[in-house]
């Protein structure tokens, strides 16, 4: 192997590394809920993507999606068997009690893209 | 005073609580309703409502209020209605245009426009491999170039936005991989022209673009078509009802201005009965108690009860029942069926968000959101699978250009089987590199994971709400494969739950006739809800004996009921209890109340100040189709298992006639000892389904691995249970079987080959065997093909 091949190698391996790293270790800063709502935009992701919110109080989540992608035309909270279409450039309001602490995450159709809500 | 809004932009459940709850922000609003199917709010409130208000806050949350309103007391606001909005009374329910359509309409626009500049590339692109570059390579290299620009950035951009958006905030779905595949091949476009080192990709990255945007318009047409059933049930409903107002409800001016807003609406010779004191009115304006007129051939506006007349109904929209129901005075009607044969006057039970047809539609869209266990794992994959992909891209590019003799040499070796390799091995390592990574980015396709359980889900539920079969929760559909043994309650499942007396005896010393112990006994029931009770009561009448007025009414635990008649003190119970009341039986007839109970009938006795005074014996009739369903269940591999509060004799007598072993009954059950029974069965260990009418039953229905609960016509507002017959067939029972059954191959079906398609096609592109377009075609095809494969199951007969 020339020394060329190697080189290339290491570059490989190491865009390897740095997507993952990318990807798989990013740490998110929790948005706590102010108030009774929490105004989400969906523009390629979920902003903010970290909700925290106090058990016991209810809350309401408005989530408006601007972006054009139906990749996000929906967003499913799996534990608490909540499935929403969220039409393009609509104010879509979910309402809920959480009851139980924990982290519930949340996701779009897919699952790629993700998010969570932590209930303290 | 109540007020009716027409309410835009509406299109699912939520969407009406939303506004419902808008609305009830509104100062001086006192309630509320939002009616989906006709996109009305119907709101009532003290004083003037404040029109502006109420704008605001159903815009605060994302919808409108079409400019006009119908006031049905106040004359002013009425008598102020514009052309415009008569106008609009035309058309009662005209739909708002469905933001889904919109969105469907804009991808097939995005679609069409790659089109037409992907065609002349792909037409370029292949006379250049199959006969050479024309006019020249730099003006062919140029073209692709200035050909890509308008499909990818264009139809194209919302793709590239959200796939480099994503990106950069650390996060990747579909998007990004076709927004890095397309504009990697694109970039390839500019450096061709300045370098011969590098191959022209500018066209495929076009191309590529082009079939996703093909994939997406199919897919969400497909997805539409998924959800076809639930938009045919909200298409149901009648648009306008004619009534029979009772005069005090309404003054004669607001009589006119309704009848004002019928002729509006058209003159139709309804409008002009009203001498009849018949009136037209839209279906959403109906209120509870209104009375319907209703001719044979008509849609029947809502639930009601038959005040008078009888007829035949087609009640196969709703219950899927195919054979029409005969009705009279008396039975409850269901919205949105068919009146066949005679003219009914129906008293309106129900009214928008209660009624039947708003309970399948609420219950079939809840059960969207539920989860099913196997798509757990899917959901796993899919949650990693870009990052995952993005690397094995790189993995391929930086392989490729470290060896590319190696991989090429595979290319060369299989070149003569691969029509679209004929030029490749004669590329630059680069370009190769490029050809595979670009391919990986684009064939991977989680989207077909993602897909394969929801979209099944959808089309199994509203394939089961059309036959009667409601799934609650999509978990039921898997945990159906694993339920062995079958637990039927037997009143009201198997039979019919409407008990009649069928004999009465009394103790031959007491003296007193037949008539006069029914009469005393349907006395103290009168109060009682219970079946046997009313069945008592029912005979009482039809013998017209008239009822004695009764003190001290009192329930005893354990199966009975006491009472003062006539200063008589009444104890009403079964044997067990009459004993343990010192009742002295010796003039009990053990052999008549053997046989009775061998005939599967319910014997109750009653005593008279302390003596035995006689016995009445109440049978219940099995259903038709009770013993056919079970005798099928059986076959189908299934222990039946029947539970009841009747003794054993009685018990299995019905079970002996319904084929279910005599070994197989529990009898003495109490309701709330269901549960228990069902815990047992669960430790044979099989999974256990119990099916029952939710009446008493709701501890059972939860406990049981499956619950499934059997409505009875009109109430479908069953809390627990997995599954709802809508119909109180047995037969039923065995469709939702094979339904539950056929929906979850369907899964494991759609599963396997969307799993399938990854492992095999990520392989063949990372070796550079496959045309990055192929890889495209390949990658639009398998997502279409899982949705269309849930589609199939609309086929399945059950």
């Amino acid at each position: 192997m020339t020394l060329d091949q190697l080189a290339l190698l290491a570059t490989g391996s190491g865009a390897i590394l740095f997507i993952y790293w990318y990807f798989f270790s990013k740490s998110e800063q929790a948005v706590k809920a102010s108030g009774s709502v929490v105004n989400v935009s969906v523009d390629a992701g979920y902003n903010p993507a970290t909700i925290q919110v106090k058990k016991g109080q209810p809350v309401t989540l408005k989530i408006h999606r601007v972006d054009p992608s139906n990749c996000l035309d929906q967003l499913i909270i799996p534990e608490w068997s909540i499935v929403k279409a969220l039409p393009l450039n609509k104010e879509i309001e979910i309402t809920f009690t959480p009851n139980e602490a924990g982290e519930f995450p949340f996701h779009c159709g897919m699952n790629m893209f993700h998010g969570k809500i932590i209930v303290l | 005073m109540k007020t009716t809004l027409e309410i835009t932009g509406m299109h699912c459940a939520s969407c009406q609580k939303l506004v419902s709850r808008a609305l009830a922000k509104v100062p001086g609003v006192k309630n509320a309703e939002v009616n989906l199917m006709t996109n009305k709010a119907y709101i009532e409130h003290e004083g003037e409502l404040n029109l502006q208000t109420a704008k605001k806050e159903v815009e605060s949350v994302g919808y409108g209020i079409r400019n006009q309103q119908f006031n049905k007391t106040t004359i002013q606001q009425v008598s102020n209605q514009t052309s415009e909005q008569s106008n609009k009374w035309k058309n009662p329910a005209q739909p708002e245009i469905d933001p889904a359509v919109i969105e469907l309409q804009q991808s097939q626009h995005r679609m069409l426009l790659a089109w037409a500049f992907a065609t002349p590339i792909a037409v370029w692109m292949i006379a250049e491999m199959l006969v050479g570059a024309w006019p020249n390579m730099e003006l062919f290299n140029l073209g692709m170039v200035l050909l890509a620009i308008i499909p990818l950035f264009v139809p194209g951009l919302p793709t590239l936005t959200t796939g480099f958006k994503a990106l950069s905030k650390r996060t990747a779905n579909m998007d990004t991989l076709i927004a890095l595949g397309t504009s990697v091949a694109f970039v390839t476009g500019p450096l061709a022209l300045l370098t011969d080192q590098i191959a022209n990709y500018a066209g495929v990255g076009a191309m590529i673009m082009a079939f996703h945007l093909t994939g997406r318009f199919i897919e969400a047409q497909a997805k539409g078509k998924a959800s076809q059933a639930i938009k045919r049930l909200l298409e149901l409903g009648a648009k306008t009802a004619r009534i029979i107002r009772s005069r005090p409800v309404i003054s004669s001016e607001a009589r006119n201005l309704a009848t004002e807003g019928s002729a509006a609406l058209d003159s139709s010779p309804a409008a002009q009965n009203d001498n009849l004191g018949e009136l037209e009115i839209p279906v959403d304006q109906l209120q509870i108690n209104d009375i319907m007129v209703i001719r044979p051939g008509e849609k029947i506006p809502t639930d009601g009860m038959i005040i008078s007349g009888k007829s035949a109904i087609d009640e196969s929209m709703a219950t899927g029942e195919s054979l029409p129901v005969t009705k009279q005075t008396g039975d409850s009607v269901i919205g949105a069926t068919i009146n066949q044969e005679g003219l009914l006057h129906v008293k309106v039970t129900k009214v928008g968000g209660d009624t039947f047809l708003s309970q399948v539609i609420k219950l079939v869209e809840e059960a969207q959101g539920t989860r099913i266990p196997i798509q757990e794992f899917a959901d796993r994959i899919t949650s990693v699978f870009v990052p995952v992909i993005l690397m094995i891209a790189i993995a391929a590019f930086t392989l490729w250009l470290v060896f590319p003799d190696t991989f090429g040499a595979l290319t060369m070796a299989l070149q003569p089987f691969l029509p679209w390799m004929m030029n490749t091995a004669t590329l630059s390592p680069l370009s190769q590199a490029l050809f595979a990574a670009i391919a990986v980015l684009v064939i991977a396709c989680p989207c077909a994971l993602g897909l394969a359980t929801p979209v099944t889900l959808m089309v199994a539920s509203g394939l089961g709400a059309e036959h009667g079969i409601l799934i609650r929760k999509g978990a039921a559909l898997q945990t159906m494969k694993d339920v062995r043994a079958i637990l039927l309650d037997k009143t009201g499942t198997i039979t019919k739950g409407k008990p009649t007396v069928t004999d009465v005896t009394v103790n031959p010393k007491s003296q007193i006739p037949n008539s006069k112990l029914l009469q005393i006994v349907a006395s103290v029931e009168s109060g009682s809800e219970h079946p046997l009770a009313k069945a008592v009561v029912k005979k009482a009448q039809e013998q017209n004996l008239t009822l004695a007025k009764i003190t001290d009414f009192a329930a005893i635990a354990g199966g009975g009921v006491t009472a003062q008649v006539n200063n008589q003190h009444i104890l009403i119970g079964t044997e067990k209890l009459l004993k343990e009341k010192s009742v002295n039986l010796q003039q009990l007839n053990n052999e008549t109340i053997e046989q009775f109970e061998s005939q599967g009938k319910t014997v109750v006795h009653v005593a008279i100040n302390g003596e035995y005074a006689g016995s009445i014996a109440i049978a219940d009739t099995v259903k038709e189709d009770s013993k056919q369903a079970i005798t099928q269940l059986t076959g189908m591999g299934f222990s039946v298992y029947m539970i009841t509060g009747d003794n054993k004799r009685t018990a299995e007598a019905i079970a002996t006639t319904v084929g279910i072993k005599p070994e197989n009954v529990f009898a003495h059950v109490l309701p709330q000892d269901k549960a228990e029974i069902v815990k047992k069965l669960q430790q044979t260990p099989s999974k256990v389904a119990f099916v029952g009418d939710g009446i008493n039953d709701a501890p059972a229905l939860t406990q049981a691995d499956v619950g499934i609960a059997m409505g009875t016509g009109t109430d479908i507002a069953i809390e627990s249970g997995d599954l709802i017959l809508v119909r109180g067939q047995l037969t039923l029972l065995v469709s939702a079987i094979k339904l539950s059954n056929a929906a979850f191959n369907k899964i494991k079906q759609n599963l396997f080959w969307a799993f399938a398609y990854n492992v095999l096609a990520i392989p063949l592109a990372f070796l550079g065997l496959l045309h990055p377009v192929i890889a495209e075609i390949a990658m639009a095809t398998s997502s279409i093909t899982v949705v269309t494969n849930a589609n199939v199951l609309r086929r399945t007969k059950l």
